[in-house]
C-alpha cells in the first residue's frame, strides 16, 4: 500500500531557479541588458565626439559636391557631381573588377585543377608548382608586385611595347581598339536575343524528346550554329555596322581607343591568379571526391570515357566544386577591396577613402561601405543555401 | 621415365615498358596530344628558369656593401639591397641595442613549441594552455620593456616580420576563446543567445578586413569616451580579432557538429552542467578535430596581416617597400617583392604541410 503510494505521488520539483527554462530565460535578459547598455554607451560616446569635431551626423552630405576627380569612371563623373555619385563609382569599379576578376579565376582555376590531375607527368608538376606557390603569397604582395615592379617600370607612351598598331602597352595602361557601334547594329543584338531564346526552347524540346523516345540529338552544335549563325547573318544584313577605333599617339598620350588602366590591370591579374589556385583546389578535389566506383560502373555499362566523364563524373563534382567556388567568388569580390593599396578607384578607395576623408563622415561611410558588402554575401549565401538544397545528395 | 614440363624462364618485359625508358612513355609521350603538351611544357621551361636562375644566382650581386656594387653589374640581382637592409625587414625601427629581447622572445617561443611536436610528450594540454595564456604576457613585457630595467620601445617603433608575427599570433590567440564561445552560442537553444552570434558571425565574414581595419582606425576613437587613447597597433589588434573570431567561430562549429550526438546526452545522462559537459567531454574532442582547421585559418591570417601597412603600420611587407622606396636603394622593387614573397612562402607553405599531415593523422579510416 505504502509502496503504492510512493509511485504515485508526483517527482519532487526542483527549485525554480534551478530550472532551465528560469536559467535561459534570466541569462537571455541580462545579455539583452548588457548589450543594450553597451550600445547605448558607444552610442553616446560617438553623439558626443562628433559634436565636439563639428561633425552633423546623417546622410545629407551625400548630396554635396565632391570636388574631386577619379581616374576610371564608368558613369559620367566629374568634379562638380555628388558624393552619392562617388559611391555609385566605387561601386561600379568594385562590380566591375570582380566581374572580370571571376571570369578569369574560373578559367585558370578549371585548367590548373584539370591538369594537376593530368596523366601528363609534366604538366601535372607545373600546376602543382603554380598552385603552391601563389597560394602561400599574400595577395598583397602580388597586387603591389603586378603594379610596382612589374607595371610601372614599362616605358612610357612614345616608346609603347606594341603589337603592330593594335595594341600598345606602357607605363600608362594597355591600349586597345574601342569599337564603334553604328545604326544597324541593334539589330545584331537582338539578333543574338532571338538566338538565345530559340536555343532555350530547342534544347527542352530535345531533352524531353530524348526521354520520351531515346533518340540523340546533337545538342551542343546545334545551339552553337544557331547561337553564332544568326548574329553573324544579321550583321552581313546589315552591311557590317561596325568599325574600329584605333589608339593613337598624340603628343605625349594616346588618344582613342580603349585603355586598361594599370592599376585595374594589376589588381585583375593578382586577383584571378591567386583565386585561381583555390578554384584550382576546388576543381581537383570535387573530381577526386567522385568516387572509384562511379567511373568503373559506367564503363561497365559501356560508356566511353567522354561521356563517362560527361554524364557520369562531372554532375556529382559539381555539387562539391559548386559550394567552394562561390565562396572564392565571394572571396574574391571582398579581396578587390585591396585596391586601395595601388589607387584603382573601388568602393573603398574612393568612398572609404577619399570622400571618408573629405566629408569626416566616418560612422556613415563605413557603415554604407559595409552594408554594400554584406549584401553581396548574404545574397551569395542565399543562392548557396538554394543551390545546397537543390542538390542534397537524396538518401533514404 | 615420366616426361616432366618445364618452362622456359620469363623473358624480362620490353625494354620500352621498364625503366627510364617505360617511365617516359607512359608519363610524358603516351599520346598524340600528351607528347605536344609534353614538348609545350618543356619549352615554357625553358623560357622561363634558366633566365630566372641567371637573374637570381649566377649573374647576381652578392658581395658589396652600397647599391655602387650592384649598378655595376645590372643584369643580376642586387642581393647587396636585402643584406644591408636586413635587420630593418626583420626588426621594423625596434633600436638595434635590443634586438636580443625579440631574439630571446623567438628562441623561448620555439623552445615552448618543440615539446608539441614529440610524440612521448605527455603534458601537451598543459603546454600548449602555457603557450596561449602566459607566453603573451612574457613577450609583451619583452617586447614592451618599461620594467624590470629594461628600455621603453614604444609599438610604433615595432615592426618588420617580427610585427607580422606578433599582429598573427595575437589573432588568432585572442580569437580562439572568443570563437569558442560564439561558435557555442551558435548552437546554444537559447534563441537570442543564437541568433544574436548568427548576427556577430555572419557580420564580420560578410565585410573585408581592410573595412575592418578601417573601422576600427577611424571608428574605434569615435566610439570611446572622450580623451582615452588607443594605440594604432591596438587598434588594428582589435579589427583582427573581431575579424578573426567570426572565421575560428565556424570553425570550432565544424568540430562541435562532427561529436555524435551520443556524447552530450552521455553527458547529460552523467548529470554535467552544460559547462561540464563541454568542457570536459565535447571541447576537447572538438578542438582536436579542428586543430587542422585552426592551422588554415592562422595561414589565412599570417596572409592577411599584410593589409595593416594600408593603415600606416610597419609590418615585414611595409618594411620591405619603405627599403626600396628609400632613395639610397631606389629601383630594387623586384629584390624585395621576390624576398617578402620567399619569406611569406617558407611559412605558409610549411604550416599548410603541417595541417594537411595533421588532416591524415586523424583522419584514419576514409582515405583510398
Amino acid at each position: 500500500m505504502a509502496a503504492e503510494q510512493r509511485v504515485k505521488s508526483p517527482p519532487a520539483k526542483a527549485a525554480f531557479w534551478r530550472r532551465p527554462v528560469f536559467r535561459s530565460a534570466l541569462f537571455q535578459t541580462l545579455l539583452v541588458l548588457a548589450l543594450v547598455y553597451f550600445g547605448y554607451f558607444l552610442f553616446n560616446n560617438t553623439l558626443h565626439n562628433l559634436e565636439q569635431r563639428g561633425i552633423s551626423t546623417g546622410f545629407s552630405f551625400l548630396s554635396q559636391e565632391a570636388g574631386f576627380g577619379i581616374v576610371m569612371t564608368l558613369i559620367p563623373f566629374s568634379e562638380l557631381s555628388s558624393y552619392w555619385d562617388t559611391f555609385i563609382v566605387g561601386l561600379l569599379n568594385t562590380l566591375l573588377v570582380s566581374g572580370l576578376g571571376i571570369l578569369l579565376a574560373t578559367l585558370i582555376g578549371f585548367s590548373m585543377g584539370v591538369a594537376r590531375l593530368s596523366r601528363n607527368w609534366l604538366i601535372a608538376k607545373m600546376a602543382a608548382v603554380y598552385i603552391e606557390t601563389f597560394r602561400n603569397i599574400p595577395l598583397l604582395l602580388q597586387i603591389m608586385f603586378w603594379y610596382f615592379a612589374v607595371l610601372q617600370p614599362l616605358p612610357g607612351p612614345r616608346q609603347s611595347i606594341h603589337i603592330t598598331d593594335i595594341l600598345f602597352l606602357n607605363n600608362r595602361g594597355l591600349y586597345l581598339p574601342a569599337p564603334l557601334f553604328e545604326p544597324g547594329f541593334d539589330w545584331v543584338i537582338a539578333a543574338l536575343g532571338v538566338a538565345f531564346v530559340t536555343v532555350f526552347f530547342m534544347v527542352r524540346w530535345m531533352h524531353r524528346k530524348q526521354e520520351e523516345t531515346g533518340q540523340i540529338f546533337h545538342t551542343v552544335y546545334i545551339s552553337l550554329a544557331i547561337l553564332s549563325g544568326l548574329p553573324l547573318l544579321a550583321f552581313f544584313a546589315t552591311g557590317l555596322p561596325l568599325s574600329w577605333e584605333m589608339p593613337e599617339l598624340k603628343g605625349f598620350n594616346f588618344k582613342g581607343g580603349m585603355v586598361m588602366i594599370p592599376e585595374l590591370a594589376a589588381l585583375l591579374l593578382a586577383l584571378s591568379i591567386y583565386t585561381g589556385t583555390f578554384i584550382a583546389e576546388a576543381v581537383r578535389s570535387g573530381i577526386l571526391a567522385v568516387s572509384h566506383g562511379q567511373t568503373e560502373a559506367a564503363y561497365a555499362l559501356g560508356l566511353r570515357p567522354g561521356t563517362t566523364l560527361r554524364l557520369v563524373v562531372v554532375p556529382q563534382a559539381l555539387r562539391v566544386i559548386i559550394p567552394q567556388l562561390t565562396s572564392q567568388y565571394l572571396n574574391l569580390t571582398k579581396n578587390s577591396s585591396l585596391a586601395t593599396a595601388v589607387g584603382y578607384p573601388d568602393l573603398v578607395a574612393v568612398f572609404a577613402g577619399t570622400t571618408l576623408n573629405q566629408t569626416g563622415q566616418a560612422v556613415e561611410v563605413i557603415a554604407m561601405t559595409m552594408g554594400v558588402y554584406l549584401l553581396i554575401s548574404l545574397a551569395i549565401s542565399m543562392f548557396m543555401n538554394w543551390y545546397n538544397k537543390r542538390k542534397q545528395l537524396v538518401e533514404r | 621415365m615420366p616426361l616432366v614440363h618445364t618452362p622456359h624462364p620469363d623473358l624480362p618485359p620490353p625494354i620500352t615498358n621498364v625503366g627510364v625508358i617505360g617511365w617516359l612513355r607512359q608519363n610524358l609521350f603516351s599520346s598524340w596530344i600528351n607528347t605536344f603538351w609534353t614538348l609545350l611544357a618543356s619549352y615554357l621551361i625553358y623560357l622561363t628558369i634558366p633566365p630566372l636562375i641567371n637573374w637570381a644566382i649566377i649573374d647576381a650581386n652578392w658581395i658589396g656593401d652600397s647599391r655602387a656594387s650592384c649598378d655595376a653589374n645590372q643584369s643580376g640581382a642586387c642581393w647587396v639591397f636585402i643584406a644591408a637592409r636586413f635587420d630593418q625587414f626583420m626588426y621594423g625601427f625596434y633600436p638595434e641595442s635590443e634586438y636580443w629581447r625579440v631574439n630571446l622572445a623567438a628562441i623561448l617561443l620555439l623552445a615552448m613549441m618543440t615539446p608539441l611536436f614529440l610524440e612521448r610528450f605527455h603534458y601537451k594540454a598543459w603546454l600548449a594552455a602555457a603557450i596561449l595564456f602566459v607566453y603573451p604576457v612574457v613577450a609583451y613585457t619583452l617586447f614592451a620593456g618599461d620594467v624590470f630595467g629594461l628600455m621603453d620601445v614604444e609599438t610604433s617603433r615595432w615592426g618588420g616580420l617580427m610585427l607580422t608575427l606578433v599582429l598573427s599570433g595575437v589573432g588568432i590567440v585572442a580569437s580562439l576563446p572568443i570563437g569558442i564561445v560564439l561558435a557555442l552560442g551558435r548552437r546554444s537553444n537559447m534563441p537570442i543567445v543564437k541568433s544574436l552570434s548568427i548576427v556577430f558571425i555572419e557580420l564580420w565574414r560578410g565585410v573585408p578586413l581592410i573595412t575592418v581595419l578601417f573601422m576600427a582606425s577611424v571608428m574605434l576613437p569615435l566610439f570611446l569616451p572622450e580623451g582615452t587613447h588607443l594605440d594604432k597597433l591596438l587598434r588594428a589588434m582589435i579589427g583582427i580579432v573581431l575579424f578573426q573570431s567570426a572565421y575560428m567561430a565556424e570553425v570550432v562549429r565544424g568540430g562541435l557538429q562532427a561529436i555524435p550526438r551520443g556524447q552530450y546526452e552521455a553527458a547529460q545522462a552523467l548529470g554535467l552542467s552544460y559547462w561540464k559537459s563541454m568542457g570536459l567531454i565535447i571541447l576537447p574532442q572538438a578542438l582536436k578535430l579542428v586543430i587542422p582547421g585552426i592551422v588554415n585559418t592562422f595561414i589565412a591570417l599570417f596572409k592577411d596581416t599584410t593589409l595593416v601597412l594600408i593603415i600606416g603600420l610597419f609590418d615585414l611587407l611595409a618594411m620591405i617597400q619603405a627599403g626600396f622606396v628609400d632613395a639610397k636603394w631606389l629601383g630594387f622593387a623586384i629584390e624585395g617583392y621576390v624576398v617578402a614573397a620567399l619569406i611569406y612562402w617558407i611559412f605558409c607553405f610549411s604550416m599548410s604541410r603541417y595541417s594537411q599531415s595533421l588532416e591524415k593523422k586523424l583522419n584514419t579510416g576514409h582515405a583510398r
